[in-house]
């Protein structure tokens, strides 16, 4: 689960991390009235959207397709306004938030089609005298959580790793005594901070992982942090994620997660509790279990053509998550063919056979649809889809199934 | 002999009265498995099958049966403290099922089972099985053969799919290890591949990787090095668009590490068989191995 940078700003402020005064809008007249009640001269309007490269980023309706195709590209010095714009009047503020508001972004990370911008967040302007990195995440490798610090802020922090490996300071957490105040100390030392800067780099750390707790974080990145010239130290952006493992305890983050930026699709398929992600190509795939779910969309590649989606129905499928993942997958115009990979443990091939059968007969099928059993109570199942009369292509192996399934759309 | 689990396994299962605790109870009894007790907080003095005995938590089950392993199907709210509950009483093996326990659950009980002598495989894996003589976890048995090839894998099915291939080429198995999709697990690649090199009934190892961390190039790292036995290898995900979570909570490309292509190279770098088809894991090892 993503949050947007003002959803994770509201957290990180409740966990006692110093974020700056910011107001989200909705409305250009909002946007407005948020930079009037912010007050000053100087002001930050930022587009909300879970995808990073907001300012680098361009707008669909504004710029031409070669400068979107730049900016996809990651193109440095691309013509134009972003998604993070500064604004010295009021009247800036206006025309940036409406730039923003209903428009779509396009970031390298959004890809070509880009997102729409439903809210903008309005922050005062911050004096920056020097930018620095944080981060709090799970290091996999040592199966604990570190807090990562780097003097490069502002810098994507894998660029940072190729570059300038050793600008990367890693301190590991133990979960039984949680964040040392020495761990932040040295941090802070190793940064050359001193003085008020110093104290607050270390309330800082201890802010972050506070709020990776409290939150279930699985990623809580603060780039960049910035000191003043009063050396306050403070999280000028914030990119969370959220474990959605731990969405069970964290319903007030679950209740305003911003689904609209998943496909609806997606959000259809997640209603039914099965594990969808939609992807471009002409073949859609239905499988059982996560590893085999990749392996299916591997092999349909390998076979020349590309997967539609990624589809796990999990252990335990009903009949009538069957039908829904049949409905999901061929409501795709792209989809040319359906490949239904099942191999039986818990999930028992008969089950599968029925809600096929009963899939089919319930939703149509316009489209060559080649299923291939194995495992718990195969040969019930084959022998169930061979009695039903539909028109489907049953399969032997992975391989046979993938050939199937493209030779299929090749024929058409 | 093979690996972790024989015939001399005496197993309890911690959730053994829930649904899916029951079920596969059942399933792992009937296959020969010897399930020796179940512990359900506050079902103490019941019995599972007619003649399993329950108890209230696993420091009496250890004491009353002397079990050396447990299976884990507690809910995901509390299966991090049921690990823990496992890992005080002295359990030596900790095999859990359970899919979606936090991460954050997850790293305490990991810390906390540092320095015992306490090894866990999972979780979120269908757990290990040697054929014919003992089976912890949900993997449907009969697919099985006994016979000489380890097998290692970070997915369910997939695991399944690699054993059905490899009976379907007359190729037993030693052990297979689910070792779990989570990004903190127990027992990883670099261990599985350790223990089936040791293995005098293992003759060969197939390796299935995934997409997100880096465990697999760990892995051939140490294979590289150590490994004296022949390894057929894929890696699953190279369709996978990166920065989406497919399925498993480790399945995940971040910030451009974790791809398959890295892993399929480290893995040749290895000497490693590598198959870029799924579909021919078993036929590979029959060819390796010169049959």
């Amino acid at each position: 689960m993503k949050l947007h940078e003002y959803q994770a700003k509201d957290l990180l402020r409740a966990n006692g991390v110093k974020v700056p005064p910011g107001i989200a809008a909705t409305t250009t007249a909002d946007a407005v009235s948020a930079a009037n009640e912010l007050g000053g001269n100087f002001w930050v309007v930022k587009a909300q959207v879970h995808a990073g490269g907001r300012g680098k980023g361009r707008f669909r309706e504004i710029e031409s397709e070669d400068v979107l195709a730049r900016v996809v590209n990651g193109d440095a010095d691309v013509p134009g306004k972003g998604g993070v714009q500064l604004c010295r009047s009021i009247d800036d503020v206006q025309s940036a938030a409406a730039m923003m508001l209903g428009n779509t972004l396009v970031t390298k990370q959004t890809g070509s089609e880009g997102v729409t911008v439903k809210t903008v967040l309005v922050t005062t302007g911050a004096d920056i005298e020097r930018e620095i990195y944080a981060a709090v995440l799970l290091d996999r490798q040592q199966s604990q959580l570190v807090l990562m610090v780097s003097s490069e802020g502002g810098t994507e922090i894998e660029e940072v790793a190729e570059e300038n490996p050793d600008a990367i300071l890693k301190a590991h957490i133990n979960p039984a005594t949680g964040l040392g105040d020495w761990q932040c100390r040295q941090m802070a030392f190793k940064l050359g901070l001193q003085g008020a800067a110093f104290k607050d780099a270390c309330r800082l750390f201890k802010g972050l992982y506070k709020t990776y707790l409290a939150a279930d974080c699985s990623m809580l990145e603060i780039n960049p942090v910035i000191v003043t010239s009063e050396g306050e130290v403070i999280a000028l952006d914030a990119k969370v994620d959220i474990d959605d493992n731990a969405a069970f305890r964290q319903k007030e983050i679950a209740a305003i997660h911003d689904s609209g930026e998943m496909d609806p699709s997606e959000v259809e398929a997640a209603n039914f509790n099965l594990n969808f992600i939609k992807l471009d190509g002409n073949i859609g795939c239905m499988v059982n279990g996560a590893g085999l779910a990749m392996a299916t969309m591997d092999i349909i590649k390998l076979y020349g053509g590309e997967p539609a989606n990624f589809l796990d129905v999990g252990g335990g499928a009903k009949v009538d998550q069957v039908k829904a993942a049949f409905k999901i997958i061929s409501a795709d115009s792209n989809v040319q063919a359906i490949m239904v990979n099942i191999f039986g443990g818990i999930m028992k091939c008969d089950v599968i056979a029925e809600g096929v059968i009963a899939a089919v007969k319930d939703v149509g099928l316009d489209l060559p649809l080649v299923v291939r059993l194995a495992g718990t109570n195969v040969e019930l199942g084959k022998k169930m889809l061979e009695e039903s009369g539909l028109p489907i292509l049953t399969a032997d192996s992975m391989a046979d199934a993938a050939k199937k399934a493209v030779d299929s759309i090749k024929g058409a | 002999m093979a690996i972790l689990v024989d015939n001399n396994t005496r197993l309890i299962c911690q959730g053994i009265t829930g649904g899916a605790g029951s079920f596969h109870c059942g399933q792992m009894m009937e296959y020969g498995t010897n399930l020796v007790g179940g512990v359900t907080p506050g079902k103490g003095g019941q019995t599972f099958n007619g003649s399993v005995p329950i108890f209230n938590t696993v420091e009496e089950a250890r004491a009353a049966t002397d079990a050396n392993a447990t299976v884990i199907f507690v809910p995901p709210p509390f299966a991090a403290d049921a690990i823990c509950e496992a890992v005080d009483a002295g359990i030596e093996l900790v095999i859990v099922i359970t899919e979606g326990i936090p991460a954050n659950d997850m790293a305490k009980a990991w810390a906390y089972m540092q320095g015992t002598n306490t090894r866990m495989i999972g979780p979120n894996c269908p757990g290990i099985i040697t054929p014919g003589a003992c089976k912890i976890g949900i993997m449907p048995g009969h697919i099985h053969t006994a016979g000489r090839i380890g097998v290692v894998s970070r997915s369910g099915t997939l695991t399944y799919e690699a054993v059905g291939q490899l009976s379907a080429v007359g190729l037993g198995q030693s052990t297979c290890i689910g070792i779990g999709g989570d990004p903190i697990i127990g027992t990883n690649h670099t261990d599985a591949l350790r223990l089936f090199n040791d293995d005098p009934d293992t003759d060969a190892v197939i390796m299935i990787g995934e997409i997100g961390g880096s465990a697999e190039e760990e892995a051939c790292e140490w294979a590289k090095a150590n490994m004296t036995k022949p390894v057929v290898g894929f890696i699953a995900g190279a369709t996978a668009p990166p920065g989406r979570r497919m399925g498993h909570a480790g399945a995940i490309i971040s910030g451009g590490q974790g791809t398959a292509e890295a892993k399929f190279q480290a893995m040749e770098a290895a000497g490693i068989h590598v198959v870029r088809s799924p579909s021919e894991m078993g036929l590979k090892m029959k060819e390796v191995l010169g049959k």
